[in-house]
């Protein structure tokens, strides 16, 4: 139907249709970011703990030690638990590690994300990472790690970490309980307009220069343009003028805006005649 | 203005103001909360966001600027997930976990609840069978750590000290805290570990059965059994109840992941890890109340009777907020 949302084999790209059934696709968040946003959340948590220690330690009062270790042993368990439900079941949906990588928690039907899919997605943690390296850490601490036991606690462990590259949408095992996905949060601002800023008299185009190219190119160049850098602006206006015999006329970004605005016309043109041409190899 | 005109740039003109004022709206919404909003932004955020999402699919079918489209995209998605994909507010939300989200997933797990409550008995049984045949077994079910010199070598008048030790004595209240977070912990992993067809969830609540039958035997064998079902049943009915729900989510899981019946195994895992989790969640709201009930009242309460009273009146009031009928909208639809 509209060939422009058809998705690549591959990409990360996904359908998400919202009940107006108009289509955003979501952007997958990539392993890297995940596992980058999860080590920031781990080291944050490490970080609390051991500050809080610290200063329990420091303030220690005589007769309130009964307390501070409460204290201390609930705030442990709250955050080994709950770090990261709490955050999720927020508006961002997304710890402060996801933030800074830019990712949100997502149900993969479109539908609310609701605190039970936070919480069964969060409690999953327990098995993937927590159990077998408190397993090891118990053992080691009592020296009774031997290699077997190391060597199983790790594959286990990596069994899950893995876990996410081997499946086509990169879901971890309590993604897949909770029916959640992670995607990115992309954020962008309204770019300039090309083509509605310029306001004086455009040059003309040879037609065999126009016909050359379809929307790929056009798009090309449309990032070549917002990019604003000389080189590769210089280097694609001489290519055009050389294929086309047009004289240089020491003006490049006028010479390849100008040509992006009538060959952008023109294919918008024809695309609202049913005639979409997707590169310059489409007839 | 000359040449060509473009349909982006005429599609630009008309709409940016209305894209920007959605924009400026899903950011303070994004940074803050609701109530950042006035009532005309409210209003107005609905309508902006159906005009915006309308304007990609125009701008889809008309226009080839693509950080045009880019833009779009991203404006209506994160508008999407500031009116759909988010929850309602925190109050609410918890309002609606006690209300119906908890006693729902718990009566839909009354099978496996059953099955572990069954499964608990049953080890204790056999537990308290071999322990009283042959002591020695004891020490195969209960580890030195755990037991405190509470084993069949033990004197009667230490057992008995055991059960009604003053309240005074240091570490108590940090041991029953230690206790609720350790067993909170057991509760996840029963959840969890469901994800391997419930079995090792299976083993964990035998487990705690043998240890149950394991120490009964000790101390009847001492004709203390009466005194250490007061003891025990004080926080001990809200604490086991609270494993057999954990172990129930955990069944519910590994079921539902080996036998989706109709449904689509993906499916059927999402929807039992959905209220599996919810019911687990609830069980760590009951260790912390077995863990009140055994920090404070276990120490000042020492009748056996008062204990045991207690104990029941906890289990049935537990049994009455699951299983009562009270409203029952959510079984009706």
């Amino acid at each position: 139907m509209n060939d422009a949302l058809s998705i690549p084999k591959g990409s990360m790209r996904r359908r998400f249709v919202t009940p107006e059934g108009v289509d955003l696709q979501l952007e997958l968040g990539t392993a890297g970011a995940r596992a980058g946003a999860f080590l920031l959340d781990g080291l944050m948590m490490l970080g609390i703990l051991i500050a809080v220690t610290f200063f329990f330690i420091y303030i220690a009062v005589p007769g309130l030690d009964q307390v501070l270790m409460i204290v201390w042993l609930l705030g442990f368990f709250l955050l080994r638990n709950f770090w990261f439900s709490l955050f999720e079941v927020g508006r961002r949906g997304a710890t402060p590690g996801k933030r800074v990588a830019g990712l949100r928690v997502v149900a993969r039907d479109g539908s609310r994300l609701t605190g039970a899919a936070v919480v069964a997605r969060n409690a999953m943690r327990e098995i993937e990472v927590f159990l077998p390296l408190s397993f090891l850490g118990a053992q080691a601490a009592e020296g009774t790690a031997d290699t077997f036991l190391t060597i199983f606690a790790l594959a286990w462990s990596s069994l899950f970490l893995f876990f996410p590259l081997f499946n086509r949408d990169r879901l971890r095992v309590g993604d897949l309980v909770a029916g959640t996905w992670v995607v990115e949060v992309r954020k962008a601002a309204l770019s300039d307009d090309l083509v509605g800023a310029v306001q004086r008299q455009r040059r003309r185009f040879p037609e065999e220069a126009l016909a050359a190219y379809g929307i790929f190119e056009l798009q090309r160049l449309e990032q070549v343009l917002r990019a604003e850098q000389a080189l590769p602006i210089q280097t694609v206006a001489d290519t055009i003028r050389e294929k086309f015999g047009i004289p240089n006329d020491g003006d490049d970004y006028g010479f390849l805006s100008d040509f992006y605005a009538e060959l952008c016309a023109r294919l918008e043109q024809n695309m609202l005649l049913g005639r979409r041409r997707a590169d310059k190899y489409d007839a | 203005m000359n040449g060509p005109l473009v349909n982006a740039t005429r599609f630009r003109l008309e709409h940016a103001d209305e894209w920007q004022r959605l924009e400026q709206l899903v950011t303070r919404l994004e940074k803050k909360s609701l109530r950042s909003l006035t009532d005309d932004d409210l209003l107005d955020l609905p309508r902006l966001y159906r005009t915006t999402l309308s304007s990609l699919s125009v701008a889809r079918d008309t226009s080839l600027d693509a950080s045009l489209l880019a833009y779009l995209e991203q404006l209506n998605t994160r508008a999407y997930f500031q009116l759909y994909g988010v929850q309602t507010s925190p109050g609410r939300q918890v309002a609606r976990f006690f209300t119906s989200g908890w006693p729902d997933a718990v009566r839909t797990l009354w099978r496996g609840i059953a099955f572990c409550v069954a499964l608990t008995a049953f080890a204790a049984v056999a537990a308290y069978l071999l322990v009283r045949s042959d002591p020695d077994w004891y020490y195969a079910i209960i580890p030195e750590g755990l037991a405190g010199g509470r084993d069949p070598s033990a004197s009667t008048e230490f057992l008995r000290s055991t059960l009604y030790g003053s309240g005074k004595e240091d570490g108590l209240t940090v041991f029953a805290t230690f206790l609720f977070t350790h067993n909170s912990q057991i509760a996840i992993f029963a959840f969890a570990l469901g994800f391997a067809f419930a079995v090792p969830t299976v083993l964990l609540v035998i487990y705690n059965g043998l240890m149950l039958g394991a120490i009964f035997a000790v101390f009847a064998s001492h004709g203390l059994g009466a005194n250490l079902a007061g003891w025990l049943a004080i926080h001990g009915t809200t604490e086991i109840l609270a494993i057999c729900v954990s172990g129930g989510a955990g069944i519910r899981l590994g079921t539902a992941l080996a036998f989706p019946g109709q449904a689509t195994r993906m499916d059927a895992m999402v929807a039992a890890g959905r209220t599996a989790a919810t019911a687990m969640l609830g069980t760590v709201i009951m260790l912390a109340v077995a863990g009140l009930l055994e920090g404070i009242g276990r120490q000042t309460i020492t009748d056996d009777g008062a204990r045991l009273g207690i104990g029941l009146f906890a289990l049935a009031g537990w049994l009455l907020y699951f299983f009562w009928p009270f409203g029952g909208t959510e079984r009706a639809s």
